[in-house]
């Protein structure tokens, strides 16, 4: 049974890069619009970062944490994030998608729906996101003082992927909330997004039972924010253990797993009533 | 009634119901649920070849059959089985054995050629590339799809995209196609034409064919057999034929007489329009014309006499109404 | 001019009526306020002048950008939105045909709108904000409606410069590009992501004098008392002047865009 679940996974991967890919032959053949509109993400996405050196253009720091430092954290969470809504940011989408009829279509095809779902106008624009993390994180990298070495540079690795893992159950598992309610799509957005735009920060200007429910309730701190401060050498400024910097890829599997029963339970859902 | 040979049973529904729970509400802030049945009780087999329409008015619950057909739907009460599959359980593995064609909305990518769309299709069935390219040389043929190739389907008029959606359909060899109102909207021409091409992939592959139309010209010309559901219950299952002297049709004469006269008064007809010299009179459908006209012609000074098939839509009408 | 109170009213009644997205906005308003205001207070604990504001004005600052979003349309606005969908499938020929004003006609709508949306995701995000941090209100009572002018004001900045961007349809086969620089361009100089008096001295004179200014900076300096007496006057005076330039530019541009229609057919 499990490999009959391997086997469908492997095949629903393969469909998606072949979908995926040809809608970006599709955009490739627009080649200034293409450019523009990745161009256009790129500078979107940065503004967070544009907000961030003009607040430091008034202080030295926030929250204990100097430019380097907030960039690195930065640089994680957008790299973490503009991942996952690459691949899975088109599920958003969902509730359009029933309401117009298109996911019947998705459904008569020997093709697991997520991967259809997320696959079906698939933007490699999306990248500008990324890649203006990346550039930050880069830059970061070179500038932040830190200890290197082997297991740090793991870490750091982990938590890139852990931390896409992690976006992409909440992508999930917002958008099998519009199996039940259409119109949920915004306050998932508000959970995703928001999430992202509160790890950008260190989690020290935020009062503690809000970084606690960040950690146990909505686990958005295990993106960036525990295994940075294994990376930048820092003490828990709460004083949580410290086996949580290397507890990601456990969040990541265990909400992984949440959200693909999420979705299970939406599609049943979705084939007993019929909305 | 219907072939019963059971190597050939390829779709078999038992007492299939379908209920929905809507919430409606009452006043301004209760509200209550109400109990819909979509499908009650339905029985139906279906052999492989077989060409069938399923007719009924709006609501009656046609797309939800086809639904729990297909596989998006889950049934409340009964069974189906399609090719020995539950479609409730193994939904993936009978969508290799399926085509569908929805008539209001295309299963094409919108922005691609139809080309790719194709290729995409090719890729996402898993069909050998020979069997692939030989579909495709025949359904660019047979459907005249060969300018068409290169277009995206957003810019494909509706009868094009029609075409494009009942190739896209057939290319994995389906062993079962189901057309949800494939003929909507198109001009007489292509209509015919589809139609043609239907029957034609029904003889030569052995294509089971199910039907949704309010075109009962559709049903008049491909369909040997038809199901008329109404309110979620099956009314009627069996021939064309039978479904005419069952709704009780009548059979039209049209009388064009030398001069202006009075209604015609024979027995056995009645007359229901006049039009100068002309009148109409009907009698029933399965009695025979010439009775009527040889009264006709002893009584009256006839220029000419032409007869008209009962039109189904009264057929139907009446059967929506009456039973 | 009762028609265009009435296309106002009309326009009113209809965004009411979207209340699950209502909620559903205001919602994620006071999430991403959340997050701005525990910013802002890291902000000024280091820095407690930032700016010339004190932390109190930079939480209210905060929420009421947050309530001006869908207020004053700082991204993307379903009024003006429309008007691009409409040129691109060629259905504003019927409007450009009518004897109303056709920017005249979708002021109104987008007033009626903001009315609306003022009423509703404005106040209601104001007063979680409220409940929720120590926020700095109005002084004096006559400080409320000199807001509400300075709002109104900035609707209308917002409505022109957004209709000049659908308007770029009536040229160019594709302007999302143009909406996406737009919003972008919008969204960060009218301060949404920080106030404009953090800009860096280099910065901020420009900033502060060009039209978005008008969203959310000028309303809320009244509002803490920034701007008193000439000073609220050189602001509204900032806003009615960038209000009637762009609007201007506008109707030259409909003009231009009329006669193409006339001449191509849309």
């Amino acid at each position: 049974m499990a490999e009959g679940l391997l086997r469908r996974a492997r095949w629903d991967v393969r469909a998606f890069l072949m979908l995926a890919g040809m809608w970006t032959r599709v955009s490739w053949s627009y080649r200034t619009s293409f450019a523009v509109l990745t161009f256009a993400s790129l500078v979107t996405t940065f503004l967070d970062f544009a907000a961030i050196l003009v607040m430091f253009a008034n202080v030295p720091a926030l929250g204990g944490f100097g430019l380097a430092e907030i960039a690195f954290l930065y640089g994680t969470t957008s790299v973490s994030a503009g991942l996952a809504d690459l691949v899975v940011g088109n599920v958003e989408r969902l509730g359009q998608r029933i309401r117009l009829g298109s996911f019947d279509a998705m459904m008569v095809r020997p093709v697991g729906v997520l991967a259809q779902v997320c696959a079906d106008q698939f933007a490699m624009r999306r990248l500008g996101r990324v890649i203006q993390g990346a550039a930050v994180l880069g830059w970061a990298l070179a500038v932040v003082d830190v200890d290197w070495s082997v297991v740090r540079l793991v870490v750091l690795a982990s938590m890139l992927v852990c931390g896409a893992l992690i976006f992409t159950a909440f992508f999930v598992l917002g958008a099998s909330f519009q199996f039940v309610s259409i119109d949920g799509s915004e306050v998932a957005n508000a959970f995703t997004y928001g999430g992202h735009t509160l790890v950008q920060y260190p989690l020290t200007i935020y009062p503690r039972h809000l970084v606690t429910v960040l950690t146990f309730v909505l686990p958005v701190a295990f993106v960036n924010w525990y295994p940075a401060l294994f990376v930048l050498g820092r003490p828990d400024p709460f004083g949580l253990p410290g086996w949580l910097r290397f507890a990601s890829p456990l969040v990541a599997l265990l909400l992984c797993a949440l959200a693909g029963l999420a979705w299970r339970t939406g599609v049943r859902h979705y084939r007993s009533t019929g909305s | 009634m219907v072939s019963t040979s059971s190597p050939r049973r390829l779709i078999e529904v038992d007492r299939l119901g379908r209920t929905f729970k809507v919430r409606r509400r009452v006043g301004r802030f209760r509200r209550t649920t109400d109990l819909v049945h979509a499908v009650h009780d339905l029985s139906f087999t279906i052999d492989r070849g077989e060409m069938v329409g399923y007719i009924g008015p709006n609501g009656a619950g046609k797309s939800t059959t086809v639904k729990m057909l297909t596989g998006i739907l889950v049934p409340t009460s009964g069974r189906v089985g399609v090719a020995g599959i539950d479609p409730s359980r193994d939904r993936v593995a009978l969508t290799r054995r399926i085509g569908v064609v929805f008539g209001q909305r295309t299963t094409l990518w919108w922005d691609l050629p139809l080309r790719d769309s194709f290729d995409l299709l090719r890729r996402i069935y898993r069909v050998p590339p020979e069997r692939h390219r030989a579909n495709l040389a025949e359904f660019t043929e047979l459907l005249d799809l060969g300018d068409l190739l290169d277009t995206p389907v957003r810019q494909l008029s509706l009868g094009q995209r029609m075409r494009g959606d009942i190739a896209a359909a057939l290319l994995h060899d389906p062993e079962i196609l189901y057309l949800d109102e494939p003929t909507i909207g198109l001009d007489v021409v292509s209509k015919g034409r589809l139609r043609e091409f239907l029957r034609r992939i029904n003889a030569e592959r052995d294509v089971t064919l199910l039907l949704t139309t309010h075109d009962l010209q559709d049903i008049e010309e491909l369909c040997s057999r038809v199901m008329v559901i109404d309110h979620g219950s099956l009314v009627y299952d069996g021939t064309l034929a039978g479904l005419h002297a069952q709704g009780a049709s009548t059979r039209t004469l049209v009388v064009d007489l030398v001069d202006e006269a009075p209604p015609i008064s024979v027995p056995g007809a009645t007359v229901t329009r006049v039009e100068g010299p002309r009148q109409w009179l009907s009698f029933p459908a399965d009695a025979s014309a010439a009775p009527v006209v040889s009264a006709v012609a002893a009584s009256y000074r006839v220029a000419d006499l032409s007869i008209s098939e009962p039109a189904i839509e009264d057929v139907i009408r009446r059967l929506y109404t009456g039973l | 001019m009762s028609l265009y109170v009435a296309v106002a009213l009309r326009s009113f009644r209809r965004y009411s009526t979207y209340t699950a997205a209502t909620l559903a906005g205001i919602f994620t308003n006071s999430v991403f306020a959340v997050i701005i205001s525990f910013t802002y207070l890291a902000v000024w604990r280091q820095n407690p002048h930032a700016g010339g504001y004190d932390a109190r004005d930079s939480l209210t600052y905060c929420w009421v950008a947050q309530a001006m979003i869908m207020t004053v349309g700082i991204l993307n606005v379903p009024t003006t939105d429309e008007v691009a969908t409409r040129i691109r499938t060629g259905d504003v020929a019927v409007d450009l045909y009518r004897p109303t004003s056709f920017l005249g006609w979708w002021l109104a709508s987008d007033l009626g709108r903001a009315a609306y949306h003022l009423l509703s995701r404005g106040v209601l995000s104001m007063i979680v904000g409220g409940l929720l941090f120590d926020l700095r209100y109005p002084a004096s009572w006559w400080v409320w409606p000199v807001v509400v002018v300075s709002v109104s004001l900035g609707v209308v900045v917002s409505f022109a410069l957004r209709m000049l961007v659908a308007s770029s349809a009536f040229w160019l086969l594709d302007q999302t590009g143009v909406q996406q620089l737009s919003i972008v361009l919008s969204a960060f100089l009218s301060g949404l992501y920080v106030p404009l008096v953090l800009f860096p001295s280099w910065g901020r004179h420009v900033v502060l004098a060009l039209p978005w200014a008008s969203y959310v900076q000028v309303p809320v300096d009244i509002w803490l008392g920034h701007r008193s007496g000439a000073g609220i006057v050189s602001g509204l005076a900032l806003q009615a002047g960038w209000a009637v330039a762009l609007l201007l530019v506008c109707a030259a541009v409909l003009r231009l865009a009329t006669r193409r229609v006339v001449v191509h057919g849309g």
